[in-house]
């Protein structure tokens, strides 16, 4: 039980986490590319492509802290102070382009609407930066004494950070311009492909750089990607990095709607893998595992049970949402 | 204390202030809401409908900044109180994640189709959405009201030797003493609230037309529920008394304004509560009233602070005024309800102004009283964070002073400028009467015109008046 209650709990975070980055990380990347789109009715169909579907995907980021606070609560205690600016940050910027949703449509002069496109963008852009600083400060270890923080301020701001901080930026606004190729036509579609054609190549660069500057970071994930056995399970990943890329530029060049999102979400999920990879067992690197973090089993079974039988039902209902506001997005569609 | 936990504390009160009112508006409306759209179905009259469209637009901008405050809620907890976290989160934590999966999600899952479905699933499985949306925002009370009544009243724990909570019943935790008592109390609450608000925005264009059915309709039914529901709320308030001077005595002397413990003690209207002195002084007070009310004999003993340790003190002018004001507003609200009852039934409801004035001025009651309630138990609260067992000096993150000022400041203007806009465009909405007419929410009002202008719609005399009904 105290052995394989944290794995399952592990496992089940790390799933809300990766949920998160393939939901919000499309629906952020959305407002990521207000930044190249400027015609209002382009961007109303924009933000219509989401709005049915923003809450839910938010929530596994709700999922993600409020996991980790009842399950591995030394892990929360250490990672938000360590992170305290880039987290406040993030929170602010979600507030920002969460409430553009409906402000932007009740905005009456096109100067206040102009905000608050400029809050739905910074706000997407923001949001995507910290949580990329907020990876890369993890992966590069947390001073920690006795279960607190016990680092300065700005321990987490270096070179490694701010590029994954860009790398999730450019990631999502991949997410973004290939959901719009999947949701929309016309004008946008074609627009959306040409970003999708440049953000995939410089995602595709960024992928490579940081993976060669991991294994710097930590003996131990050099260990883990380069000696035996960690190459069996390390080896195929870029390999299948690769084929999602021939998938990627094949289905833009053969002007498939689909197949580029899932390639670039493809892409996110191995790169995730990868990152579980360098990590596991721990849960707050160079020196907290998953069990040192976990709570007490009677606090972790309490909620396994719960979310054992809840996760699936959640996942269909949330289909559902997905499945009745499916089909491409015209002009004027749905808004109450 | 240092200044670096004041800080916390206050942005703590700060956020949570924020938060709170949104909820508690959008657990009344969106059972308002709820009801409207049944009341369509099983009648059909198009005044339901109309109200439903009406309120709908609200309820998404109320909703979305509910949404985002809260977020900054659940991480809060680890920024400025990684301490606490540490300690309390394998109790508190499974039952906000309990809330996640049980609440968040299932009115995430249905919000769209509620908002933006109606013309997409037909008014069956629409109505189910609205039923769906409005009951996972009681979940979600229950769950972190839960939460919050475990720190007010702890129960089925044990203390690890690291001075860690270790869940021991869950039943316990759960439904710990006073949390039966805190969700009436504060379900009550966000429905009065919100009844509140629609009576007060039915007074408004009442006074404007008072032919306007669908004004009549929201006025009606906002007395009916303050004539009703106001006096329960007493009553749950005075259950809720009894049960805290059951757990927290400490906290109903701060209430109370009692220093010294002593038979038959006076219930007081009006004091000043000094600390220092350990006295209140100024008062005006009614003899054995207090004895009456919380041991219901004549000359019952209260205990007062002074059978308390001064380092175990509330801060009691807070407490006691927060709390006179909430209830202030309970009897008014009692007031307002019994006298429109009185009205009505003399079928003078919609043809006094006097009424319509008061009712208008009673907008923002259930809000303030909901404020006032939840400093007098938050507050009363210290100087503990779990009641009796762990300090808030001991709960804070190792953040210094400088950090939680730089976050607090950046807090402070961000809420500032999103709610307050929010709050104005929410206004904005409310001050145009109801449109007639309209069907399904998407009403074929196209993005474009319902940004840059006022929707067509929402236009005041595109709407015929109903008068004749
Ligand atoms: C519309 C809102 C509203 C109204 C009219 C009232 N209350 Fe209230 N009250 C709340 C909204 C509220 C609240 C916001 O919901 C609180 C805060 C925490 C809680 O459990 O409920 C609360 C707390 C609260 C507490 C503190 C409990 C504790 O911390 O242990 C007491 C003793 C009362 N109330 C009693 C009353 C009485 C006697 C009222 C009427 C005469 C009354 N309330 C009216
Ligand atoms: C410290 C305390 C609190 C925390 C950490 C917290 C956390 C949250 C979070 C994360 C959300 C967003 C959910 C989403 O993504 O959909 C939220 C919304 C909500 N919260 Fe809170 N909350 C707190 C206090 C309360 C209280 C006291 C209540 C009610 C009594 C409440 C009721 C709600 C409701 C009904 C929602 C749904 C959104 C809305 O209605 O506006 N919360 N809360
Ligand atoms: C939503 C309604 C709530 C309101 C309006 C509210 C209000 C407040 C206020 C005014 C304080 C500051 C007290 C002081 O420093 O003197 C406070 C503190 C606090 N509350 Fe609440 N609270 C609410 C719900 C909750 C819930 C649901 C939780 C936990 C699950 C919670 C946990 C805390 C904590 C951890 C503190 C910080 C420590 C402290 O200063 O006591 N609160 N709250």
């Amino acid at each position: 039980m105290a052995y394989w209650l944290p794995v399952a709990w592990a496992g089940l975070i790390a799933v809300a986490v990766l949920a998160y980055v393939l939901l919000d990380g499309f629906d952020l990347g959305v407002g990521i590319l207000f930044a190249v789109e400027h015609h209002p009715d382009d961007r109303d169909v924009m933000v219509n492509t989401v709005a049915p579907v923003w809450d839910g995907n938010e929530t596994w980021l709700v999922l993600g802290g409020g996991g980790l606070f009842a399950v591995f609560p030394m892990a929360y205690a250490v990672i938000m102070p360590a992170f305290y600016p880039a987290i406040i940050g993030m929170l602010l910027a979600l507030v920002f382009r969460g409430v553009a949703f409906e402000f932007r449509f009740r905005a009456r002069r096109p100067l206040s609407r102009a905000w608050w496109d400029r809050a739905f963008m910074g706000g997407s852009t923001v949001a995507a930066f910290c949580q990329g600083l907020t990876l890369g400060g993890l992966l590069q270890g947390v001073h920690a004494v006795d279960g607190q923080y016990a680092g300065g301020w700005f321990d987490w701001l270096t070179g490694f950070t701010l590029l994954c901080g860009i790398a999730v930026v450019l990631g999502y606004a991949l997410l973004g311009s290939t959901w719009l190729i999947w949701r929309t036509e016309g004008r946008l579609q074609h627009s959306a492909r040409r970003h999708a054609h440049v953000l995939g190549m410089a995602v595709l660069g960024l992928i490579v750089i940081v993976s060669l500057w991991t294994p710097m970071l930590n003996p131990r994930f050099e260990h883990r990607w380069f000696g035996f056995p960690g190459i069996v399970l390390t080896s195929p990943v870029p390999i299948l990095v690769a084929l999602a890329a021939w998938g990627f530029w094949r289905g833009l060049a053969g002007r498939r709607d689909l197949a580029p999102f899932l390639c670039a979400e493809a892409w996110f999920v191995l790169c995730y893998a990868g990152l579980g990879i360098s990590l596991w067992p721990l849960i707050v690197p160079p020196g907290i595992t998953i069990w040192q973090a976990a709570a007490p089993p009677s606090s972790q079974l309490f909620l396994l049970v719960g979310a054992v039988v809840l996760i699936p039902v959640i996942l269909i209902y949330t289909g559902f949402a997905y499945w009745v506001f499916r089909g491409k997005v015209k002009v004027g569609a749905h808004y109450h | 204390m240092t200044t670096a936990i004041l800080l916390a504390r206050a942005q703590f009160a700060f956020t949570i202030g924020f938060h709170i009112v949104l909820p508690a508006f959008s657990i009344g409306l969106a059972s308002y809401l709820a009801v409207l759209e049944a009341l369509w179905l099983t009648t059909g009259r198009g005044v339901y409908l109309d109200l439903f469209n009406y309120w709908l637009r609200v309820f998404a901008v109320v909703f979305a900044m509910g949404v985002v405050s809260g977020v900054v809620m659940a991480y809060e907890f680890g920024t400025n109180w990684s301490v606490f976290a540490e300690k309390t989160g394998p109790v508190i934590g499974p039952l906000m994640g309990y809330e996640v999966l049980t609440a968040f999600f299932l009115e995430a899952g249905f919000l769209g189709v509620m908002l933006f479905g109606m013309k997409r699933v037909g008014p069956g499985l629409h109505m189910f959405a609205t039923a769906v949306v409005a009951f996972g925002t009681l979940i979600s009370a229950f769950w972190i009201l839960s939460a919050n009544s475990w720190m007010q009243t702890p129960a089925g724990y044990a203390i690890s030797p690291h001075g860690r909570f270790i869940p021991v019943d869950w039943w316990a935790i759960v439904f710990n003493p006073s949390f039966p008592y805190r969700l009436v109390h504060m379900v009550l609450a966000s429905y009065l609230s919100v009844a509140f608000l629609v009576g007060a925005v039915g007074a408004w264009h009442l006074l404007r037309d008072r032919q306007s059915q669908a004004a009549r309709v929201m006025f009606s039914m906002a007395m009916w529920m303050a004539a009703i529901v106001a006096p329960l709320q007493v009553i749950a308030g005075d259950q809720q008394g009894l049960n805290t001077l059951r757990y927290q005595p400490a906290k109903v002397a701060a209430m109370e304004g009692d220093f010294t413990t002593r038979p038959g003690t006076s219930l007081k209207l009006f004091g000043l509560p000094n600390l220092a002195a350990g006295r209140t002084e100024d008062q005006i007070a009614i003899p054995h009233l207090g004895a009456l009310i919380l041991t219901h004999s004549w000359d019952g003993t209260v205990r007062g602070l002074d059978s308390f340790p001064r380092r175990d003190w509330p801060p009691a002018p807070w407490v006691f005024w927060s709390f006179r004001l909430m209830v202030a507003l309970g009897f008014a609200m009692v007031g307002l309800g019994w006298w429109s009852l009185w009205l009505r039934f003399r079928r003078r409801l919609y043809a006094t102004p006097l009424l319509l004035r008061a009712a208008l001025a009673m907008a923002p009651a259930g809000f303030i009283a909901v404020l006032c309630g939840w400093v007098t138990t938050e507050v009363g609260r210290q100087p503990f964070t779990v009641y009796g067992l762990l300090r808030t000096t001991q709960s804070a993150s190792p953040i210094g002073a400088p950090g939680v000022a730089a976050s607090f400041a950046a807090i402070a203007v961000v809420y500032f400028i999103v709610f307050g806009v929010g709050f104005r465009y929410i206004l904005r909405l409310l001050r145009q009467p109801p449109a007639v007419g309209q069907h399904g929410p998407e009403s074929g009002v196209p993005v474009r015109s319902a940004g840059l202008t006022p929707a067509p719609a929402l236009e005041p005399d595109a709407a015929p008046s109903a008068a004749g009904e």
